[in-house]
Order: structure tokens, then C-alpha cells, then sequence
């Protein structure tokens, strides 16, 4: 049996009673699920015979799903063997081998989606982190609900000093779920926003620091150099690098996603990703590219505007909402 | 430079091809192949680039280039003018109403950069036009984006339209009426950032645009993203019929292939270009000089136009008569780096010819390797400096032994020097042959 065979079977026979999460990841996925699997599947329907261009089509759907070129090819090519070597020359099948070897890539990769897990000793510290735009105040705000949910003590340092009403727009958040913040005034160096926050947290008993910083760009020396200083005033404070440092990545980004984790992993030990509006019509196959060269996994995923619409990465349930209607 | 990547490849394709004695048609293909993968890796979307290759295939096929003289030579200036028509020849320049308020509406996704680019095109007709603007804060979704303009509005001295958290269609309506009982010239309306596919806020899209009839509406592409962003424009171009596009965060690393497929796919050119954090970091944008700065040939217009801002005029027009004529020794090119230093901005240098290595990350290198540069030169005597070709051997010893430096370091030096001068070279036959992109011809106006 193929992993995707696998996956389906294990899906469907708890599909009636899906879950609320299971559900999330349905509703999120619903646009790329119809266009993806509605191209495969016609794909597989008009065509009479496997050909070049049958795979060309197939390479086509791949790369528009930002899975980039270098992954593509070498998927393509591996279906191409595997069906040569099994004889096989039905598209519908055809398109099974793909899936699986797009599986494969995925599971060989053993995305390491925990939870964040927290410390008993002191305050656990989450430092978010990415170019500007990509939603990291409001994945803050979502995680400050999430864990706050579950019962723990959150605080949000807005150290975002730099674009303007940033702070503001975190004030916001930490006011509607009741939940303190220590922020920085304009221009103030975020290093010392931080350090402040800290001491806050770890002086009040604080189960969960969450840091928000400035979207910067990961080609700007001076902005990466402010983030490994930022980092380094973190280890001072203490002693070790943030608990998780998560890079949040929006879905709709092209392969310069390979660039920014580079960069970005070159100057913090970057944790996880946080992959923000998957509601949208990207696919976010940037992502799969990312895990294959740098082997960071997404931790959490975006998948709705609502506070709740931000959960935990589930790699089996991301990829059944996203290929079930194939045939 | 968003483009620098891409340019890079480009290049390399191209050396590669014209280092062929012979072309044939297994090696065409390798080369056709090779210009594949490096637009799809640009984020060039998919359908464009394959139109792309089909249309430099046709014409190769059409030209007979594989039986002309110098065939490799002809497929580059081939694969050329077709990037150039992609990215579409003439510019798009926004005019102005003469007696009435122009009101431009700001849309997109979100984190795309709609507010903090309305700010920065307010600044643009505010201090280079001279005009009264007014900017109008429609997104009463994200929070704090109002706030975000406020302060913004602040930075740029501009006048900020709000009225707090009411239906943005009312606000539109009562920011047009400021404008006009007002006598602004420009009212810029930042709304909420939108997915394309959320009918009931593009249907609130759709209402303002019916209610205030804005003359352009402006949707803003985050350079970096990816095969996607065709489809948004296209959603937002068939519900809006929209005006133009904006890329803002151009100064990432991203390759532009958005901005190469949008045209295409959508007929909506690019107006304008975001390329840094500050308020005037917004740049009008020219296709056909894209197009160049993508083939590697250096930006000499916009090159021109930062200088004469920041340098004086006669000194400007004087480097860009010799760059142009190609009379060019290395007392110009130390000239050159010296007025660059004092620009306090070696980001111009990716606009010249033959420097597209150097870029905003590799500053600091850059601006040491210049002065390294000014050493060695001043270790020249005269004849050298102006005929660098006589520089052999035992000068080059003579020099590494009076600047400090060694053989190599005068060897990158000359590199350099004869790169730069090449290229000037190729420009200035380019531009004599008419085989310049369009908008080039212009070329000599800013300094008659």
C-alpha cells in the first residue's frame, strides 16, 4: 500500500466524526484542496495515454504550488522511474506515484511538529521572528490565546520599536485578552525592550513570554545583526537562547522562503516555522522546499483570521485535507 | 537588489552561450533550459515563462539563427527584447487631475505593504510634486493600522483623513468630501489588507470604488511572493478593474518574478517600487530599464537622476557624457567613487554597468575594496590613470609596491576598470545600433 492509500484509509474511517481540528484544517485547506486536486484529476481524466506532456502538466501543478524547481524536477523524475519500473502507465496511478513520492519527502523528513514544551524552572521564552508582513503580531496574539486557554501565565514583550503603532497594535491584542505587556517606547533599542520583559516575567511568575520583533528583511546586514544582538542579551538574561525562536513565513511566499530561513538560521537557532494565511489560495509548497534543504519544521500553521484559527502543525491531517479529493 | 539574482544568472547563461563557437540546436535547448529553471526559480509564473521560451523559440526557429554568422549573439539580443516586451516596453506615468482632488485607493492582501506604501507615495507627490495631500485611513479591521497611518502622516507631513472604526465605504465618502471642500490635490485611501477570495470584503471594495469613483486604484505585491500572486492580481483585476500595481519590498533579495508575469498575465503595469524603509524609499518604476537592470546592463537613467539629485548637476553630466561616449580612464572611475562615497549610498552602484556583484549586503566590503581602490590609484602617475592599458608587469610591481598592496589587488583594480568600460562600450553601441530597449532613445535628454 502507498502512504497515500495509507493516509486516506486512515482518515476516512474517522471522517464522519472529525474532530474540531480536523475540521479547521478542512475548511483552511478547501480552496487549494478544490484546485489541486480538481487539476490532478483532470488531468487524469482527459488525458488518453501517459506521455511527456502528461508529465509536464504534472511538473506544472507542482512548481504552481511553490514547491520550486529543484524539488519538482526530482519529484517528477522519481515518478517517472517508479512508473517505468512498475510498468505502470495509467495516469490515475501515474498521479498515486507522484503523491507518494511528495509523501515520502515529507515523512522522510520526519516533520517535528511538538508542542511548545514548557519549563518547570523558569519562564519559557518564544521569540518570533521574519521579514515584514508575514503576520507575526497577530501570531503572537494568537499564541498569547491559545496557551493562555490552556491555563498558563502569558506576557507579551512588544519589541517591535521600529514600525510604526507596532506596539500599538500588540497593546491591542494584550487589552482584549487581558494579558500584560511590556513595551518598548519609540526608537528604543528592542534589546532592551527585551531585557526588561524578562525581568518582568521572570519576576512575576510568568509561565510564558512571547517577543515580538520588527519585521526585517533578511538581506539587511544591519537588521540581522540587530536580531543576533537580540538574541545575545536573551542568553545574558537567561542563559540560554529563547525556548523556541520561530520564524513566521507567509504561505503565499515564493522561493526567496528558502533565502529567509537561510539567512534567519544563520542568526538565531531557529526552532520551528510559523506558516501564516494558508486560508488563502497559496499553497505553501515553499515550505516543503524549506524542510528538504534546512530541515526546519513548521510547527503552527494559519489557517483563518479567529483567534483559535492558529493550531499546531499536524503533518497527516495537513496533507489529507489538502490531497483527499484526489482520485 | 530584488533583481541582482536573477541578473547574475542571466549573465552567466549568456557568457556561457556566446563562449560557443558553434551553436546547435542540442545546445540552444540546453541554454533554453538553463533560462527555465532561472526564471522559475525568479517566481516567474509558470504560464509566462512558458510562453517566454515559445517566443524566443519561434523567433530563433523564424530567424534561421542557427545558420547566421554569429548565432549565439543573436539568440542573447533574441532572448533580450523578449524579456524587455514581457515587462512591458513604455512606461504607465500617473497624471494628475488639473482641478479636482486625485483619489488614488490602495488595496491588497494582507502584510503587503499598503499602509506604509500610501504613506510613502503621499511623501512622493508631497516633496517631489509639491502637492497638498491627504490621506484617508480605511482599515478599521487590523488593530492600530489606523494608528499606523496617523503616525506615518506625521512622518511624512501629511494631513490624516479618520473617523474612527466606521463602515469604510461612509469614510471613503467623507474623506472625498475633505478633499474636495479642502482643494487637496491628492487623497491616497489605505484600506484593510483582503484575500481575493473573501467576497464580502472585495464586495466592500466594490462599493467604494462605485461610491467615490477613484482614478486609480493601486493594488500592492509583496516582491517575494511567489506563484500566487498572479492569481491575486488577476481576482482583484476582475473585480476592481484596477489601475496599476505597486511591488513593494523590492529591496529584498527576491528575484521580481512577480513583477515580470503580472504584466503579462494581467495587463496592469507596475507604477511604482518600494525599496527600503524609509518614507522616500519609493521609486517610479520603468519597465524597459528593469529590463536592462535584469540583463545585467546597469540602470544608467535612474543612475543619472539619484546623482543629480545628490551631486551637483555639471559634475553629474560631465561623468555620464564620458560613461556614454565610453572615453573612460581610471581618473573618472576614482571621480566616480569619491562623489558615490559622499552619497552616503553605495546602493546606487547597483545601477552601473558591469558593478551588478555589488550589492546593499556587501556594503561595507564594497566600500572597502573602494578604498583600496583610491590607493592603488594614487599610486599611478597620470599616464597610467589615463591609459590604464600600458599598465604591464613591472608597473603593476611598481604600484603594489607603492600603494602597500600586491599584484592581485592591481589586477582586481583593472578587472574592474575594464569591465566597467566594456559595458560602456556595449551601451554605447547599443544605443547607436537602435537596438537599445524602448525609452532608451530618450536617453541623452537629461543632459543636453
Amino acid at each position: 500500500m502507498g502512504l497515500f492509500a495509507y493516509l486516506k484509509d486512515k482518515f476516512r474511517k474517522k471522517d464522519n466524526s472529525s474532530d474540531k481540528e480536523t475540521k479547521l484544517y478542512d475548511d483552511g485547506l478547501k480552496k487549494q484542496r478544490n484546485e489541486l486536486s480538481s487539476k490532478m484529476n483532470d488531468l487524469a481524466k482527459k488525458a488518453k495515454k501517459v506521455n511527456s506532456s502528461y508529465f509536464e502538466q504534472l511538473e506544472e501543478i507542482l512548481i504552481e504550488a511553490d514547491v520550486g524547481v529543484n524539488l519538482t524536477l526530482s519529484l517528477i523524475e522519481e515518478t517517472i522511474e517508479c512508473a517505468k519500473k512498475k510498468k505502470i502507465d495509467e495516469p490515475k496511478l501515474i498521479n498515486e506515484l507522484l503523491i507518494d513520492a511528495l509523501l515520502k519527502r515529507y515523512y522522510d523528513d520526519s516533520f517535528d511538529n511538538h508542542d511548545i514544551t514548557f519549563r518547570d524552572d523558569r519562564c519559557t521564552v518564544v521569540l518570533i521572528c521574519g521579514v515584514n508582513g508575514v503576520g507575526k503580531t497577530t501570531s503572537i496574539a494568537k499564541l498569547g490565546y491559545r496557551y493562555q486557554k490552556q491555563g498558563k501565565k502569558v506576557c507579551f514583550i512588544a519589541a517591535d520599536t521600529f514600525r510604526a503603532a507596532a506596539v500599538e497594535q500588540l497593546e491591542e491584542f494584550a487589552n482584549r485578552l487581558n494579558v500584560p505587556i511590556v513595551k518598548g517606547d519609540n526608537e528604543e533599542d528592542p534589546s532592551s525592550v527585551i531585557y526588561r520583559g524578562l525581568d518582568y516575567a521572570i519576576s512575576h511568575g510568568i509561565d510564558l513570554a512571547l517577543i515580538d520583533t520588527s519585521g526585517r528583511l533578511h538581506n539587511k546586514d544591519y537588521l540581522m545583526r540587530e536580531l543576533g544582538k537580540i538574541n545575545r542579551v536573551i542568553q545574558k538574561r537567561i542563559g540560554t537562547s529563547a525556548d523556541e525562536s520561530f520564524l513566521v513565513l507567509d504561505a503565499s511566499t515564493g522561493q526567496n522562503g528558502l533565502e529567509q530561513a537561510k539567512s534567519f538560521l544563520n542568526t538565531l537557532p531557529l526552532t520551528g516555522l510559523i506558516v501564516t494565511k494558508m486560508d488563502g489560495t497559496s499553497k505553501g509548497g515553499i515550505i516543503l522546499a524549506i524542510n528538504q534543504e534546512f530541515h526546519l519544521p513548521v510547527r503552527f500553521i494559519g489557517l483563518g483570521e479567529k483567534m483559535e484559527d492558529l493550531t499546531i502543525f499536524n503533518l497527516d491531517k495537513f496533507l489529507y485535507s489538502l490531497l483527499k479529493e484526489v482520485e | 537588489m530584488g533583481l541582482q539574482k536573477i541578473s547574475e544568472k542571466f549573465q552567466e547563461i549568456f557568457k556561457k552561450i556566446r563562449g560557443q563557437s558553434r551553436l546547435s540546436e542540442s545546445n540552444m535547448d540546453a541554454m533554453l533550459k538553463e533560462i527555465r529553471i532561472a526564471l522559475l526559480e525568479a517566481d516567474v509564473n509558470y504560464k509566462v515563462v512558458k510562453h517566454f521560451l515559445d517566443e524566443v523559440k519561434e523567433k530563433a526557429v523564424g530567424q534561421d539563427v542557427l545558420k547566421k554568422l554569429n548565432p549565439s549573439q543573436m539568440l542573447v539580443s533574441i532572448v533580450q527584447d523578449e524579456l524587455t516586451s514581457l515587462l512591458g516596453g513604455e512606461d504607465a506615468p500617473i497624471s494628475l487631475n488639473k482641478n479636482k482632488p486625485t483619489i488614488f485607493l490602495m488595496v491588497g492582501l494582507q502584510g503587503s505593504g499598503k499602509t506604509t506604501t500610501s504613506a510613502k507615495l503621499a511623501k512622493f507627490y508631497k516633496s517631489k510634486e509639491k502637492k497638498k495631500v491627504l490621506l484617508g485611513a480605511l482599515d478599521v479591521y487590523r488593530p492600530a493600522a489606523i494608528e499606523q497611518l496617523v503616525t506615518l502622516g506625521k512622518q511624512v507631513s501629511v494631513d490624516v483623513f479618520t473617523e474612527g472604526k466606521i463602515d469604510p465605504v461612509e469614510l471613503a465618502k467623507h474623506a472625498k468630501k475633505k478633499a474636495y471642500d479642502e482643494h487637496y490635490d491628492v487623497l491616497i485611501l489605505d484600506t484593510a489588507g483582503r484575500l481575493q477570495i473573501d467576497d464580502l470584503l472585495m464586495n466592500e471594495l466594490k462599493n467604494i470604488k462605485k461610491e467615490i469613483e477613484p482614478d486609480y486604484i493601486l493594488l500592492v505585491v509583496d516582491a517575494m511572493s511567489g506563484q500566487e500572486a498572479s492569481n491575486v492580481a488577476i481576482s482583484f483585476n476582475d473585480a476592481l478593474s484596477l489601475s496599476g500595481a505597486i511591488m513593494s519590498k523590492f529591496d529584498s533579495d527576491a528575484r521580481g518574478g512577480a513583477a515580470l508575469s503580472i504584466k503579462y498575465l494581467t495587463n496592469l503595469s507596475i507604477k511604482f517600487i518600494g525599496v527600503g524603509e524609509k518614507m522616500d524609499d519609493l521609486e517610479q518604476f520603468h519597465p524597459d530599464r528593469m529590463a536592462s537592470r535584469i540583463l545585467g546592463m546597469g540602470d544608467i537613467l535612474t543612475l543619472v537622476e539619484k546623482a543629480k539629485e545628490e551631486i551637483d548637476e555639471k559634475e553629474a553630466k560631465k561623468m555620464t557624457r564620458k560613461m556614454l561616449e565610453g572615453e573612460f580612464n581610471l581618473n573618472d572611475m576614482m571621480q566616480q567613487m569619491k562623489q558615490f562615497n559622499r552619497l552616503g549610498s553605495m546602493s546606487i552602484l547597483r545601477l552601473i554597468p558591469g558593478m551588478p556583484k555589488i550589492s546593499d549586503e556587501q556594503k561595507e566590503l564594497a566600500k572597502r575594496e573602494m578604498k583600496n581602490f583610491e590607493v592603488i590609484i594614487s599610486s599611478m602617475t597620470e599616464e597610467e590613470r589615463l591609459n590604464p592599458e600600458i599598465i604591464k608587469n613591472s608597473r603593476k610591481l611598481r604600484i603594489a609596491k607603492g600603494s602597500g598592496k600586491n599584484v592581485q589587488d592591481i589586477n582586481r583594480l583593472l578587472n574592474k576598470f575594464n569591465k566597467t568600460k566594456d559595458m560602456m562600450k556595449q551601451m554605447k553601441s547599443l544605443s547607436k545600433g537602435g537596438k537599445f530597449p524602448p525609452g532608451f532613445g530618450g536617453m541623452n535628454t537629461p543632459f543636453h
